[in-house]
């Protein structure tokens, strides 16, 4: 008998271990119920995590922009007003005003971790006969590649932008029939007009973007776009993604710009994460509930089978606070082991499916990501899942009458 | 009265009271055991000898009545405290399901002194040890109770009966089930147990070769005490 546990502890370890059969059929039935939601719940936060990381690769949390230019009706008094069908205007290349204050102002907002004013607009890229249209996106390379990893998309030639330096997606290379090294005459409509060099291919993954994309410094843009020391966007980095929405109305509320956020500007993926969210909790309450229940039943039978036992206890002195505790902690007992194994089952599934599914390149289909508070919680829920459980039977084993539980 | 441990005074039990299926068990049953004392309680199947004892035993509440043990009115006691007397003055013994088959010999005898949470592990298993050996059990101390006898597992009883050292010890027809010969040895260890600790034994049994080799015999019949 072991010395160190009290009473309640060693009857109900003693009662689970002598049902053996109804014990492991029932922390299996917990284990699998537990591995589900391990692996589910780890898959999913991978997956989401990939593709969050996807979809933000290739563009900022926050894209500042100047507002937008509006036609004011002409007024001929103060009191005078005229109804005039107002035109939208065209909306012109211009710089964000005063775009220096604002970026310092934003530089100093602690939940912004990148600042990286761009200057972008179309373009004309020239070699030989050919020719196509670009968008020119003028960058500092020290801040604008930790808002959008360029490097990351490198494939050929190397990520750096001095004055004469222009990188470009692989499809507009292979349009133009250029190469790393290769000279493009570059040209704006507003008359700008520079020959630059190919430093580095690009592969965005999208025909589109491979098709159009090009990356100059900052000062070049500025020059050929005709917007000497002004900037078209400012892009941004923040700390917590998902409460990139939250910073972006707040910029645009205290200062005369438009913030867009990633959640607004991929409304619909955000939309999808959020369902999967949902799914998600539904499934786990269910799988929870199902746990639940099935520890329950194990033990109302249990309290059936030893309604003897039970008698001779509470005929020797053990008090109704001992029987309810005993099957208390059987419960716990149950949900906790189960979660044990259950842990680890879904640690093995994900870490096989992790190594066997793959996507149609080759690479990983989400990253593994192993969570130990997951694993933490979820023992922790089960166990108190098992004690929820238990409160039925307990209770019902708590009130048997002694001389009914003997005489059986 | 000092020299009393048990008084029953007017005790009735019915069951389902009010309803069609009432039915009285008890009538007025006054009844006094003394300090020592191996009573034996003898009566027809069905005339209610089980009820005195589970009343007897805290295990049952009487419809009315007054219940007294050492002298201590029971009938306005919590359940818990019920509890607490039960397992501290009174030791049980059955007839069937004697012992649970989890535990070992030695185990079972140990659980009623760690249920209470007045022994020590340590205390409770030296005790265990020599209730097991006075029933002469040692060599099947650790044996899981099902794999042992009729005659041993109702010895086991008895020493867990007593682990608690309680002034009375309840014994529901022990012998019901056992051959002459085991029948024979667990009487003479109830004995000698009455006469070497001073322990007050109340035994219901049929039979009347062991009723007459007690102190004195109370004989029931449908609820009432006859003699």
């Amino acid at each position: 008998m072991k010395r160190w546990l009290p009473f309640e502890w060693i009857v109900a370890i003693r009662f689970l271990l002598e049902g053996k059969l109804q014990s492991i059929f029932i922390i299996v039935g917990i284990s699998i119920g537990v591995g589900v939601i391990v692996f589910m719940s780890a898959m999913l936060t991978g997956l989401q995590a990939n593709f969050i990381k996807r979809v933000l690769t290739s563009q900022a949390h926050i894209q500042i922009l100047p507002p937008d230019q509006l036609a004011r009706p002409q007024r001929h008094g103060l009191h005078e007003i005229e109804d005039a069908i107002i035109q939208r205007p065209s909306q012109r290349l211009v710089s964000i005003d005063q775009w220096q204050k604002i970026r310092r102002q934003l530089e100093a907002m602690p939940e912004i971790s990148v600042v990286a004013p761009t200057a972008t607009g179309s373009a004309l890229a020239k070699r030989g006969d050919a020719s196509r249209a670009i968008t020119l996106n003028g960058v500092e390379p020290e801040t604008y590649f930790s808002v959008v990893r360029i490097p990351d998309f490198l494939i050929q030639g190397q990520a750096r932008l001095l004055s004469d330096d222009i990188l470009v997606g692989i499809e507009l290379a292979k349009d133009l029939g250029a190469t790393v090294g290769d000279k493009l005459n570059v040209t704006t409509s507003s008359g700008g007009g520079r020959i630059l060099t190919i430093i580095g291919l690009l592969d965005f993954g999208n025909k589109g973007a491979n098709s159009r994309s090009t990356f100059v410094s900052l000062r070049t843009a500025q020059s050929l776009l005709g917007m000497l020391g002004g900037v078209a966007t400012i892009d941004l980095s923040v700390k917590d993604i998902y409460a990139a929405e939250d910073i972006a109305q707040n910029i645009q509320s205290s200062d005369d710009v438009i913030a867009d956020s990633w959640i607004k500007t991929n409304a619909q993926f955000f939309t999808a994460i959020r369902a999967q969210n949902l799914t998600n909790m539904l499934i786990r309450v269910f799988v929870g509930l199902s746990v639940a229940f099935g520890i329950a039943a194990v033990l109302v039978v249990s309290v059936i089978q030893r309604s003897r036992d039970i008698g001779i206890l509470r005929a020797m002195g053990t008090s109704r606070g001992q029987i309810m505790r005993l099957f208390l902690i059987q419960g716990g007992v149950l949900g906790f082991f189960g979660s044990l194994i259950g842990s680890a089952l879904g640690g093995f599934a994900l870490i096989y499916w992790h190594a066997t599914a793959r996507q149609a390149d080759g690479s990983e289909l989400f990253p593994l990501i192993v969570e130990y508070q997951l694993f933490g919680w979820t023992a922790l829920l089960a166990t108190f899942t098992g004690l929820l459980a238990a409160m039925a039977p307990a209770l019902r084993a708590a009130k048997l009458d002694p001389v009914v539980a003997i005489r059986g | 009265m000092d020299n009393s441990i048990l008084t029953l005074n007017k005790i009735n039990k019915i069951y389902n009271p009010g309803e069609p299926s009432e039915v009285a068990v008890l009538h007025d049953i006054d009844m006094e055991m003394k300090k020592g004392e191996f009573v034996a309680i003898m009566g027809p199947s069905g005339s209610g000898k089980s009820t005195l004892l589970n009343i007897i035993g805290l295990l049952d509440r009487p419809t009315s009545g007054q219940l007294s043990i050492h002298g201590q009115d029971t009938s306005g006691l919590e359940d818990a405290e019920l509890t607490h007397l039960r397992g501290h003055k009174i030791g049980f013994v059955f007839q069937y399901h004697y012992l649970i088959s989890a535990f070992t010999a030695l185990e079972n005898v140990m659980m009623p002194m760690l249920a209470d949470h007045g022994f020590q592990t340590e205390q409770a298993e030296q005790r265990a040890t020599e209730l097991i050996q006075k029933v002469g059990l040692s060599h099947v101390a650790h044996h899981r109770s099902n794999n042992m006898s009729g005659g041993q597992q109702q010895r086991v009883a008895i020493a867990r009966g007593l682990a608690m050292n309680p002034d009375l010890l309840l014994a529901d027809e022990p012998t019901g089930n056992l051959d002459t010969e085991s029948t024979k040895s667990i009487f003479e260890l109830m004995r000698e147990v009455n006469r070497t600790s001073g322990t007050s034994i109340l035994l219901i049994t049929h039979n009347h070769n062991l009723g007459r080799q007690c102190d004195r015999i109370i004989q029931v019949v449908d609820g009432r005490i006859v003699s």
